[in-house]
């Protein structure tokens, strides 16, 4: 194995969320939703786009949403937002320094404030949402 | 000390010394002087309840492999100089006990976003760079020092405002685990930007507008994301990701 100059670990080691609890695998998450949401508004974009090639063009490509793939790639879009939003409210007050704790003299054994319970309740409540969301969109989608 | 010896000032002492078990070392080696491989070299030891990751790696090198090179200095979490990869995560060698490892094997490398030297020791330079970029110390045209100036005195809130920062041992540990240093060669890191604020929460310091303005930059504090992982790793409870967002807080205007 060849040593770069900073023996940095790339993408493989920013990817990876095993190693640094759970607000780790929240900055994964929401990397990728972010990833994805884009995804999903240039190709929204280019969906409505569709509107120039007249009435029977814009069915036509609307029917491609109506199939059972269609549904599950909303689905995931639905869920997608969700997380981003709720996580990203969090990230965003943290970001201004708001819930992450008042600094103070560490005690042993040295629990850091800013990875406080709020921010833990925040990131599974994010997730826990993003999934009845989903549920609630299949629902809707399949059971037209 | 004689076998005699030791039997003596064990029932003396009254103390259980705890069996010993055996663990397996592996440790990373590599020496860019002779050549760009890289590998792993297993060594089985011997460790006691007590034993710490430096104490093992010291033996290995008092009796099986002397070469291998690694850094370190005060052996209780001070001099910051042990900082490596044990079993994937960043931690300070010396702190680290082996039987808080729970595993049977100890995988043990450099830490990463660091360039190596040669083996487990690796170059702080941009480290110390950086973290002098942000101008580390009290920035006030007055001075204490001079005679028959005031002396600057504060409270002891004021003192709590940043004394959590200045517990920061530069072990480099928190550079190591984030994830914007892991593809980023030239973000200022959460070393360094904890210690803008540790000087900018500072009541005897002027230098606030002149470290934002340093930090305000393509790779500086915008660059973090809050994934929080500096401050989980941090050895002296510094919190990192707190003080760059409070540091945050004040480009945002949440803070003035
Ligand atoms: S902030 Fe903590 S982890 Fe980072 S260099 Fe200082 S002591 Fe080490
Ligand atoms: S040897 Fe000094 S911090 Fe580990």
């Amino acid at each position: 194995m060849a040593k770069v100059d900073e023996n940095k670990e790339g993408i493989k080691g920013m990817v990876n969320p095993t190693r640094y609890g759970i607000e780790r695998f929240a900055y994964l998450l929401m990397r990728l939703t972010g990833l994805g949401l884009l995804a999903y508004f240039v190709a929204h974009i280019y969906e409505t786009s569709n509107i120039l090639r007249g009435k029977v063009g814009w069915q036509e490509f609307l029917a491609i949403t109506q199939t059972p793939e269609g549904h599950i790639i909303l689905a995931i879009v639905i869920g997608m937002s969700v997380f981003h939003t709720v996580n990203g409210i969090r990230v965003m007050l943290g970001h201004g320094g708001i819930g992450v704790g008042k600094p103070a003299r560490p005690d042993y054994p040295y629990a850091p404030q800013s990875q406080n319970a709020r921010h833990k309740i925040a990131i599974y409540s994010s997730i826990v949402l993003a999934a009845l969301a989903m549920m609630y969109g299949l629902a809707v989608m399949f059971g037209e | 000390m004689t076998s005699e010896g030791l039997q003596i000032s064990k029932e003396e002492s009254g103390i259980i010394v705890s069996p010993t078990k055996t663990i397996t070392l592996r440790i990373f080696r590599y020496n860019p002087k002779i050549n760009n491989e890289s590998k792993f070299d297993e060594f089985k030891i011997p460790y006691q309840r007590w034993t710490t990751v430096l104490d093992a790696i010291l033996e290995v090198k008092k009796h099986l492999d002397h070469s291998i090179a690694v850094r370190y200095s005060c052996r209780q979490a001070s001099c910051g100089s042990c900082g490596m990869k044990i079993n994937g995560r960043p931690a300070l060698a010396c702190f680290t006990k082996i039987s808080e490892l729970n595993s049977d094997v100890i995988t043990i490398e450099p830490m990463n976003n660091f360039p190596i030297i040669r083996d487990l020791a690796v170059g702080f330079e941009r480290m110390f760079s950086t973290h002098k970029k942000i101008k580390p110390y009290i920035i006030n045209e007055e001075s204490e020092i001079n005679p028959g100036t005031k002396e600057f005195l504060q409270t002891p809130e004021d003192v709590e405002k940043y004394i959590q920062f200045s517990s920061c041992i530069k072990c480099g540990l928190c550079n190591s685990a984030c994830p914007t240093m892991a593809t980023d060669s030239s973000f200022v890191g959460p070393q360094a930007l904890a210690q803008a604020y540790r000087y900018v929460a500072d009541n005897r310091d002027k230098g606030k507008d002149d470290r934002l303005k340093i930090i305000d930059d393509s790779h500086g504090i915008f660059r973090c994301h809050f994934a929080g992982s500096c401050s989980q790793v941090c050895p002296k409870g510094v919190d990192p990701a707190m003080g760059i967002q409070l540091l945050r807080g004040y480009l945002l205007g949440f803070r003035d």
